[in-house]
């Protein structure tokens, strides 16, 4: 798992649209990576659907949400319209979870990400990290907010 | 905005809606999520003492906010645990006309439990049963935790 301090490593990734989205179009803002297992699997469903229930109070933060699996745009944009979310969902699909792999989140055997956390700060330096101790399990969004202090 | 930071999950207090005798459970819950429906139909059946506390997962269940506001507005009329009942017994007719009907089932005066439903200071009073609840950690529903706030 990638540590605090260490710069991020950038990467393009399609969201759910299509469209390429790169870290380092986000500098000057705080990024928030939610790395996870798998679109539709019932416990990835309530972890994004609770972050997005508090997504005004984390966007209030100069936060910008970013979820990363490794399925594929059309997987993204089905689940989204699923959820009912507007969190920009990325394609860590090809190369597969090489993404994933750059943060230290990749699961070699199952292949896919651990449910792990990372905040990127303005400068593009990883400022916090949080790797969930199995993917069954998610960090609630009270995690999310005692990482980024109070207002 | 409020703060959303850690923290325990806060004990029985006058605002809380409790029902029954004895040793209690907080159960957060969203009106709108079967599990919960199943999950109530067995607390009850257990017959402790149950403190409902708001957690509607709107994005989720898109008519959960106008549920916990009904709930919120039967309760302003004493009739708060019946249409938890209600809601939970039957989750194939929660539109508004639905909601009406139940209101009249359960005698309540319509005028104002629609204008009650509708009202800033229920929407409030759900919102902060829900972030206790993400403060609390809680991720899906229902989230049970006994009285001293460990989880159940």
């Amino acid at each position: 798992m990638i540590a605090a301090g260490e710069p991020a490593p950038d990467f393009t990734l399609r969201d759910q649209d299509g469209e390429e989205v790169s870290l380092a179009d986000f500098l000057g803002r705080k990024v928030l990576l939610v790395f996870y297992p798998q679109d539709f699997s019932p416990v990835c469903g309530d972890q994004l659907s609770i972050y997005q229930e508090v997504k005004p109070e984390i966007a209030e933060k100069g936060v910008e949400l970013l979820g990363i699996s490794v399925d594929h745009s059309w997987a993204h944009k089905a689940f989204r319209e699923k959820l009912g979310i507007d969190t920009t969902l990325l394609a860590d699909f090809e190369p597969k979870g090489e993404v994933a792999r750059a943060y230290g989140s990749y699961l070699e055997k199952l292949g896919f990400a651990n449910r792990t956390l990372v905040l990127v700060d303005e400068e593009g330096t990883v400022a916090w990290t949080h790797e969930a101790p199995n993917p069954g399990e998610f960090p609630g969004a009270n995690v999310i907010f005692d990482a980024l202090g109070p207002s | 905005m409020s703060e959303l930071t850690s923290a325990a999950v806060p004990p029985i207090g006058p605002e809380d809606h409790v029902r029954g005798e004895g040793e209690g459970l907080i159960v957060y819950a969203d009106l709108g999520c079967p599990r919960c429906a199943a999950v109530w139909a067995e607390l009850g059946a257990r017959r402790r003492r149950i403190v409902f506390r708001h957690f509607p997962v709107a994005s989720k269940h898109p008519r959960s906010p106008a549920l916990h506001a009904a709930t919120e507005a039967a309760g302003a009329q004493g009739r708060f645990f019946e249409m938890v009942d209600s809601l939970y017994a039957d989750h194939g007719h929660i539109d508004d006309p639905h909601l009406w009907e139940r209101a009249e089932r359960l005698g309540l005066e319509l005028e104002r439990f629609e204008a009650d439903r509708r009202s800033d200071a229920v929407a409030a009073r759900v919102r902060r049963d829900f972030e206790s609840g993400i403060r609390a950690g809680v991720g899906s529903t229902p989230a049970v935790f006994d009285t001293h706030g460990r989880r159940a």
